[in-house]
């Protein structure tokens, strides 16, 4: 293992500590329980919580500010956050209108965030992100997981809570956009988690795993590397599968990087996505490409679409200022 | 239960947990993420170093603190799990207020239905329902039989590695394996692996 590390158990505060000091602007960051806030508390609004394992960076901590969150739970690298680090969070940030969770859907997130949610003094609700389509088998009671989506969703329910709506708007609003959008990935190599010291998984050097989770978690099917144009046309087909957008729809591409594949490539795959969906009929009118949600050093991409109506493309477009988002303000 | 037992069977746990950490991460990386040896060192490490203040308390207390700890320490899934189980059990020691096997049976029983409606799984979806829950039932049975406290320990532990075993054949419907679908058979559940060698850990201390 090559990393920059100093000693593997100090590498997450120590990650920490540099994100607070390098927006120190926009954030705080509270120690033992680990939580980051906005660095100006927000008044009369519902307080946004996201969080989740460590190793997903800028997710959840880079979107912490105006528009977006207002704080962030991180766990332990690919492991959930504890209730302790959300009743702290909820506390900071409580402003008099509830707290929404944003969750993403892993067993350890949900139960988590639950028992936080049952021992907290304020009235809350839950967004769980479930926009990964590789997994599809409804016998699989867990459901799908929550990726790259899960920006967006945090987006969207992060602009809305600025004006002033209410709990319940808020949440209908979170679970709106999840329903809209699809998500699949795809990775090259495994990653390393620090404190293993040794990749998650053995791939060959001309295998791909496709279907795969930002946990290293084996997806749909492994196979030999193909052409990008192959490989991106099954992962669109997989999302329009899922999705069965209308022909005419608007839609958001999210092309997002797992962490060590170049933005060059990322781009190069966000071309043919486009083409693809629009040879289906979607206009794709927004767009976003970039490490938003990484899986550590893991080569691979995944491709999120989300499908647009009025309400969703005015709060994706509206002010944000966050360390990893941030336009027109 | 008296609380010097309690201390004994976090250091045992402890141990079989760090000897067997090839074992346990090598499963995890086949149907996991590859964090679930980690984290339980992490959560029995800290109960272990929570042995003074543990002496101090009655059993229950020292059950509910341990619950609370892990709650805070383990994260993932296993935390909030193994955090309802020891809090369950708290509840009925406390209640019962006895040393028998029943209530021990029953304490134990109370533990695993926590864990089953916290994780809204159930047996046969390959996750450590699948050690937890026969071994609960045998527990019961057998102490309502009056069987002495060496058999039912040597009972339990052959009952939980069958259960462990039994996962490999499963396919995952709950926890994190569950998006594998068949690929999923043929891997041990590390989940189950643990509460095994938990339950093994502990009924090796019984005389």
């Amino acid at each position: 293992m090559k990393k920059f590390i100093n000693k593997v158990d100090d590498v997450l505060v120590e990650s920490l500590s540099g994100f607070a000091l390098a927006h120190n602007d926009l954030v705080s960051l509270h120690l033992d329980p680990n939580f980051l806030t906005r660095k100006q508390k927000a008044s009369n609004k519902v307080a946004i919580i996201s969080g989740g394992g460590s190793g997903h960076e800028p997710l959840h901590a880079g979107y912490i500010g105006y528009g977006m969150l207002d704080a962030a739970c991180p766990g332990h690298v690919f492991t959930s956050p504890t209730p302790d680090q959300m009743l702290a969070a909820a506390e900071a940030v409580h402003a008099d209108k509830g707290i929404l969770f944003i969750v993403k859907n892993y067993a350890g997130d949900v139960m988590n965030f639950e028992m936080a949610a049952e021992m907290l003094p304020y009235e809350s609700a839950t967004v769980l992100t479930s926009d990964d389509c590789a997994v599809v088998n409804s016998t699989y009671t867990t459901g799908r997981r929550g990726v790259a989506g899960t920006v967006i969703v945090e987006k969207c329910v992060g602009s809305l809570a600025e004006t002033g709506a209410d709990l319940q708007a808020c949440k209908a609003l979170g679970d709106k956009v999840n329903s809209r959008t699809a998500s699949m990935g795809v990775a090259l190599t495994s990653c390393t988690v620090p404190a293993a010291g040794r990749p998650t998984f053995d791939i060959g050097d001309t295998e791909l795993e496709m279907g795969v989770g930002i946990h290293g978690e084996p997806g749909r099917r492994r196979e030999a590397v193909r052409e990008a144009d192959a490989i991106v046309n099954d992962i669109v087909n997989a999302i329009l599968e899922s999705l069965k957008p209308d022909s005419n729809s608007e839609a958001l591409l999210l092309i997002n990087g797992f962490g060590a594949t170049p933005l060059m490539e990322l781009y190069l795959i966000y071309n043919t996505a486009a083409r693809l969906f629009s040879e289906h009929g979607i206009k794709i009118s927004r767009s976003l490409v970039g490490n938003y949600t990484t899986a550590l050093d893991m080569a691979g991409a995944s491709v999120t679409l989300c499908l647009l109506d009025n309400e969703i493309k005015q709060h994706w477009d509206s002010p944000v200022h966050t360390a990893a988002l941030r336009w027109n303000r | 239960m008296k609380s010097p037992f309690i201390l004994s069977a976090a250091v045992a746990i402890h141990d079989s947990i760090l000897n067997h950490e090839s074992e346990l991460e090598s499963l995890d990386r086949a149907i996991g993420d590859g964090d679930h040896y980690i984290n339980m060192k992490r959560g029995t490490q800290t109960i272990v170093e929570m042995q003074p203040e543990l002496a101090s308390l009655t059993p229950d207390a020292a059950l509910n603190k341990i619950g609370m700890k892990l709650l805070s320490t383990i994260g993932g899934a296993s935390g909030p799990l193994l955090a309802s189980f020891f809090m369950g059990m708290a509840k009925v020691i406390k209640e019962k207020n006895d040393e028998s096997l029943i209530t021990y049976a029953s304490a134990f029983a109370a533990g695993v239905e926590m864990i089953r409606q916290r994780g809204k799984a159930d047996l046969g979806e390959k996750t450590m329902l699948d050690v937890l829950m026969p071994v609960a039932n045998q527990f019961t049975a057998l102490a309502a039989q009056n069987a002495s406290a060496k058999e039912i320990s040597a009972a339990l532990i052959l009952t939980a590695e069958q259960g462990m075993l039994a996962t490999k054949d499963l396919i995952a419907t709950k926890g994190r394996a569950a998006g594998l679908g068949e690929r999923a058979i043929g891997h041990i559940d590390p989940g189950a692996k643990s509460c095994q060698l938990m339950i093994e850990a502990v009924c090796n201390l019984i005389e």
